[in-house]
């Protein structure tokens, strides 16, 4: 479904602060491939989905998607077939505007029968309002109301409703639970692996939490210093405790992980 | 306080300068830009609507002028997506390109008098017959019928877009809607909107000036920020006709002005001072609410020491 082949990025080349973001990742995701990445501070992972979603232009390297290389589409033709979700809640929605305005806004863009003139019909808010009632957070009886009004996590459910309303190729989701209290942050992880699983959407998920890493989806990717650096699966995955995979990392790269939000949370686990 | 003359004429005037008011909505409010080719591409509504009435069509002189707005807004939108240059400067740069543009369109001369020219005015009257207040019900109608468009159309995909780009730029990027064209679009509806107000100014004054639109911006914002003093709350619908009752209740203030014998020279800096006195507002309000804390927590202090 995703393929990377050789894809680098440096950023601020020839100055002192030169950093060599991605160093020729390789990557390949099959379809409904739901994989999590972990990973030091700095080490390249939201760098890893500003490449994929087309934030910048790589540097080297080839990305497909589906068949398609997209190496060089501009932003806002990827995200057609990408969605994708911040760790802040607030960048994903369009506060002024009503929750039906928000999901018309995604709805209409991606869906195919619809033209630039379209409006938001009988059909569509009756869609919009099962959707929202199988959040099960009663947005769907506050449809005429603003977004900023919402809770984060509320803001965050609705982002994943309006990533995932039209069905993408692909799903990236940069810790988009980290911001929120540790009760909603299950909920909206409950939701993701919901819709994630009956969409058969192939994913990509950044946390920091490792007992996540291992458990959710199929596939774990550690990455350091703009490299992939592990990948395991399968019956490997399954046998793989987090401990154990804090000393995988150490033993390929040569130093301990170091994320001071990764160590608070297998502490506290 | 008013006669029923001055009532109407502010109406009128109301009417017709409300599209520059909703042009703002749309630019300054929805887009989060402010527009500063507001001013030129008022002057070349002028211009072209009474060029073209000069030549003998009148109404072909309105949607003219909105196709020289929209290509003026077009040049501003271009230079700040596609040339990096900042929004409030570009704006700028094609407001003062303008200036010759509009005294090219007015054949190189400062004003077009049109004391005996067939205006849409005229024609409507032409039609009515005596009694019939047509100058009221031209207005009002061209500015109803664009509100209604334009609400409308920020109901369609492309508006909801529009609206979404000046609301939340970082999620615009990541839904599929391409900035540079969304911000494009509502730039060349809004000064097409700025230019139909200059163009049906034109004919109902019967005469273009190179000036009209000097701090027009500032009259049109002023028209806004009065209209969603008052009606703020509520659906588009709401707060486009906020816009249009804001530069009704903006005419009726520089009628009284005018009445207070206030001279006309004045008026300008009259507007300047409303729309500061309105932007500053609840800076000063906060401000205000904090001092009052201030003596009071000091007033505490006092007795218990």
């Amino acid at each position: 479904m995703l393929e990377l082949q050789n894809v680098s990025k440096t950023f601020n080349p020839g100055t002192v602060n030169e950093k060599l973001a991605l160093d020729h990742v390789n990557l390949h995701l099959e379809p409904g491939d739901f994989a999590t990445i972990v990973g030091s501070n700095g080490a390249g992972k939201s760098t890893l989905f500003n490449a994929i979603a087309g934030e910048f232009i790589a540097d080297a390297g080839h990305i497909t998607l589906d068949g398609q290389n997209i190496t060089f589409l501009p932003d806002y033709r990827r995200s057609k077939q990408v969605g994708r979700m911040f760790q802040d809640p607030l960048r994903g929605t369009a506060p002024h505007m009503t929750i039906e305005e928000n999901l018309a806004l995604a709805y209409l863009r991606a869906s195919h029968r619809t033209s630039t003139f379209s409006r938001i019909s009988r059909a569509d808010r009756q869609l919009f309002a099962e959707k929202l009632s199988a959040l099960g957070l009663g947005l769907e009886d506050r449809m005429k109301q603003p977004v900023g009004l919402l809770s984060g996590g509320q803001r965050q459910a609705l982002t994943l409703l309006m990533a995932t309303l039209v069905t993408p190729k692909l799903l990236l989701l940069d810790e988009h639970t980290a911001a929120l209290d540790p009760a909603t942050a299950d909920k909206v992880l409950e939701l993701t692996k919901k819709i994630v699983a009956e969409n058969h959407i192939t994913c990509l998920m950044i946390t920091h939490n490792m007992r996540d890493a291992l458990t959710l989806g199929n596939r774990t990717l550690m990455m350091d210093h703009g490299r992939i650096v592990l990948d395991i699966a399968g019956e490997e995955r399954a046998h793989t405790t987090v401990d154990g995979l804090l000393q995988r990392f150490a033993e390929n790269v040569g130093h301990a992980l170091d994320n001071d939000r990764i160590l608070l949370s297998t502490e506290t686990q | 306080m008013f006669t029923a003359a001055t009532v109407l004429s502010a109406l009128e005037l109301g009417f017709i300068y409300a599209l520059v008011a909703m042009a703002l909505f749309l630019s300054f409010r929805i887009l989060n830009i402010a527009d500063m080719t507001t001013d030129g591409a008022f002057t070349l509504g002028c211009a072209v609507s009474a060029t073209a009435a000069v030549a003998g069509n009148p109404f072909l002189g309105l949607p003219l002028a909105m196709l020289a707005g929209a290509a003026a807004g077009f040049v501003t939108a271009f230079l700040q997506t596609k040339l990096g240059v900042p929004s409030i400067l570009a704006g700028i740069v094609t407001n003062t390109g303008l200036y010759t543009v509009n005294l090219a369109v007015m054949g190189f001369s400062s004003n077009v008098p049109m004391l005996k020219t067939q205006t849409v005015f005229t024609t409507v009257q032409a039609l009515a017959g005596e009694g019939f207040p047509y100058k009221l019900v031209v207005a009002a109608v061209i500015t109803v019928a664009v509100c209604a468009l334009l609400i409308f159309f920020l109901g369609t995909r492309l508006g909801l877009s529009i609206r979404a780009t000046g609301d939340n730029p970082d999620m615009v990027r990541a839904s599929s809607i391409n900035t540079a064209f969304t911000i494009t679009v509502g730039l060349c509806i809004a000064n097409a909107m700025t230019a139909l107000s200059g163009a049906v100014l034109a004919q109902y004054q019967r005469s273009a000036d190179i000036n009209l639109g000097t701090g027009m911006v500032v009259i049109g914002l002023a028209s806004l920020i009065i209209g969603e003093t008052l009606f703020s709350r509520g659906s588009m619908w709401t707060k486009a006709l906020a816009a249009v009752a804001g530069s009704v209740i903006y005419r009726f203030i520089i009628a009284l002005a005018l009445r207070a014998n206030v001279p006309s020279e004045c008026l300008k800096l009259i507007s300047a001072v409303i729309v500061a006195l309105a932007i500053a507002a609840p800076a000063l309000r906060d401000k205000a609410a904090l001092n009052r804390r201030r003596a009071k927590n000091r007033k505490e202090d006092a007795r218990h020491a």
